[in-house]
């Protein structure tokens, strides 16, 4: 009896822990849920095609307009730059870390860039406003320093810890027979890593860059605070702009519940949704497929 | 000879990348540390904004932030747990394992004011608990799970398979050996989870803005249903709204400088446990 009670717990516990287990993927359905079914709703008033191409948001005039392109631009421009600053500081310093630096420099340099990553993005922001801002305005004689540059500038940094956080474990995991190798045969360190290492690592380093650019594209504080906010396509890099997120937080807490603002608000968030569910798709995608089994996958 | 300068020029770029961020992180604390310091004072520490928010302390915002973040560890700090042990110690390869993968990628993945959007939807009007402590920590929790079960999984990881074999030999059962070998051997290193769970919590505002950060509560909390005032919110707040945001400026670096303190602190405090953890592997 005893045995057999036991055992029960055994099993048991395991079914809790599976259930427990499963509260992620349960809790990004019910995220799914609620955003479609407080989204959709705007679609009775606008087509999705005049949602998403639409050139004109003009949430609160009446008639309101409900285009959400200039966000959807201003969201993708300023990932673009930002990506342009962080791809190769991030991917630069990882191969630093993982390949030239001393074990010692090593345990300074990683808890640095790990602390940069815990910065809350408000502080992030605030810098980039109260000292960004007026530095760009009177170096460039630009009419604001709120605008498309600073913003993306802020959001690089907030995404090369992740970038260089996740390309250092993919160099770091090659196997040092393979490094080896190639040094035997004479090729240079610097060789090596460009040759030998980096292409060995090229899965990871490519997750590494799209989970990178998927925080920037999400992220909200910074855009709030510093892209400018004028809901318009930007056609230099100095234009301010109103990227997706920028908009759903300075406009939520005026919407009135459930209206077509508020409704238009949650469809901009499904819009913003897809996108990084997007981009993370094929993050796991590529780290799934192509994953680093041993010296065998090159 | 020109092979070797080619790799002196790139080994210094490298090295000068590394360098950026570093010169980053060391400029933006210098800079709130510069500007926040003249405003940090025992009154600002202590007492509730006055005057419309321009004179004052920020004594609510510190309590607001510290409820959200222990009540969003209090929540997320068992489930995250429990759903690590399940990853790790119990889940053969196979399809519900991939999904269950999938979804803590994808929810890490989720914009954080998506959270808020949910948030509000979900917490504060469907299950209607109203723009609250509850359902900012709720927010909150959701949001730093995957923070929580992904440094679980590594710290279980960590533990030697010889530990869970010689605990079984000696005829525990699987529970046994998770709850009484296991789990004490990775708490260290789950713990290190849980304060790098709460400063990020600490420092969130998109998920908090519609779910339980108010302008200005003249009140300090009572119960898990009052609305707050938090730190990041109040940042927020005096640096963008209203007509005195120069006037404001050495309220918004001090709140700014208590902030990082609060977040930097957690996570040196976390960084200086897993080196020592590290150290003591390795030996």
């Amino acid at each position: 009896m005893i045995i057999s009670s036991s055992k029960l717990k055994e099993q048991f516990m395991r079914y809790v822990f599976f259930i427990i287990a499963t509260t992620s993927v349960a809790v990004l359905l019910m995220i799914t849920i609620f955003l479609f079914t407080e989204g959709l709703p705007i679609l009775k008033k606008v087509s999705i095609r005049a949602f998403i191409f639409g050139d004109y948001w003009y949430p609160t005039s009446d008639p309101a307009d409900f285009g959400i392109f200039p966000l959807i631009m201003g969201s993708l421009s300023v990932t673009f730059i930002s990506a342009i600053i962080s791809i190769p500081l991030g991917v630069m310093t990882a191969i630093y870390l993982a390949e030239i630096a001393s074990f010692r420099v090593r345990e300074i340099v990683k808890p640095v860039v790990e602390l940069l990553a815990s910065l809350p993005s408000v502080v992030i922001g605030f810098f980039g406003m109260v000292l960004v801002a007026p530095f760009l305005q009177e170096t460039f004689g630009i009419a604001t320093g709120l605008n498309m540059f600073n913003a993306s500038l802020m959001l690089a940094f907030m995404s090369v810890p992740t970038i260089c956080s996740i390309s250092e474990d993919a160099l770091y995991s090659v196997p040092s027979s393979l490094k080896e190798a190639s040094l035997a045969l004479g090729a240079t360190p610097l060789e090596t890593i460009i040759r030998v290492t980096i292409p060995a690592s090229l899965s990871g380093i490519s997750t590494a860059i799209i989970l990178g650019m998927s925080r920037a594209i999400g992220e909200t504080m910074v855009v709030l605070m510093v892209a400018g906010g004028a809901a318009m396509v930007p056609s230099s890099i100095f234009d301010p702009v109103r990227p997706l997120p920028a908009s759903i937080a300075a406009e939520m807490a005026e919407a009135p519940y459930r209206g077509d603002h508020y409704h238009a608000l949650f469809a901009t968030g499904i819009v913003l949704f897809i996108f990084t569910f997007l981009f993370n798709l094929i993050a796991d995608h590529i780290s799934y497929k192509y994953r680093q089994v041993g010296d065998a996958t090159l | 000879m020109k092979r070797k300068i080619t790799q002196q020029t790139f080994f210094l770029l490298f090295r000068f990348a590394a360098f950026i961020n570093a010169a980053a992180l060391a400029i933006i604390i210098y800079f709130m540390l510069a500007n926040g310091w003249k405003a940090i004072s025992w009154e600002f520490l202590t007492k509730p904004p006055m005057d419309s928010m321009t004179k004052g302390g920020i004594l609510p915002c510190i309590i607001g932030t510290l409820c959200l973040a222990l009540g969003s560890i209090v929540i997320a700090f068992p489930i995250g747990v429990a759903s690590a042990i399940y990853l790790n110690e119990y889940a053969a390869k196979g399809r519900a394992l991939r999904i269950i993968r999938l979804g803590i990628n994808n929810l890490a993945g989720v914009p954080s004011v998506v959270f808020g959007l949910f948030g509000l939807a979900f917490f504060v009007i469907y299950l209607k608990m109203g723009v609250s402590i509850l359902a900012g920590a709720l927010t909150l929790a959701v949001m730093s799970l995957p923070v929580i079960i992904g440094s679980t999984e590594e710290a279980l990881k960590a533990v030697p398979d010889t530990y869970r074999e010689a605990s079984l030999g000696l005829g525990a059962t699987k529970l046994q050996t998770i709850m009484r070998v296991v789990l004490p051997a990775a708490m260290p290193g789950i713990l290190t989870g849980g304060i790098l769970g709460i400063s990020r919590a600490a420092g969130e505002t998109a998920p908090i803005m519609f779910t339980a950060a108010v302008y200005f509560s003249p009140n300090l909390p009572t119960s898990i249903f009052d609305e707050i005032m938090a730190l990041p919110y109040h940042i927020y707040v005096l640096a963008t709204a209203g007509a005195e945001i120069e006037t404001t400026r050495p309220l918004q670096y001090g709140t700014a400088l208590v902030l990082i303190g609060l977040v930097l602190g957690m996570n040196i405090i976390a960084i200086i446990m897993r080196a020592r953890l590290r150290r003591k592997m390795r030996q």
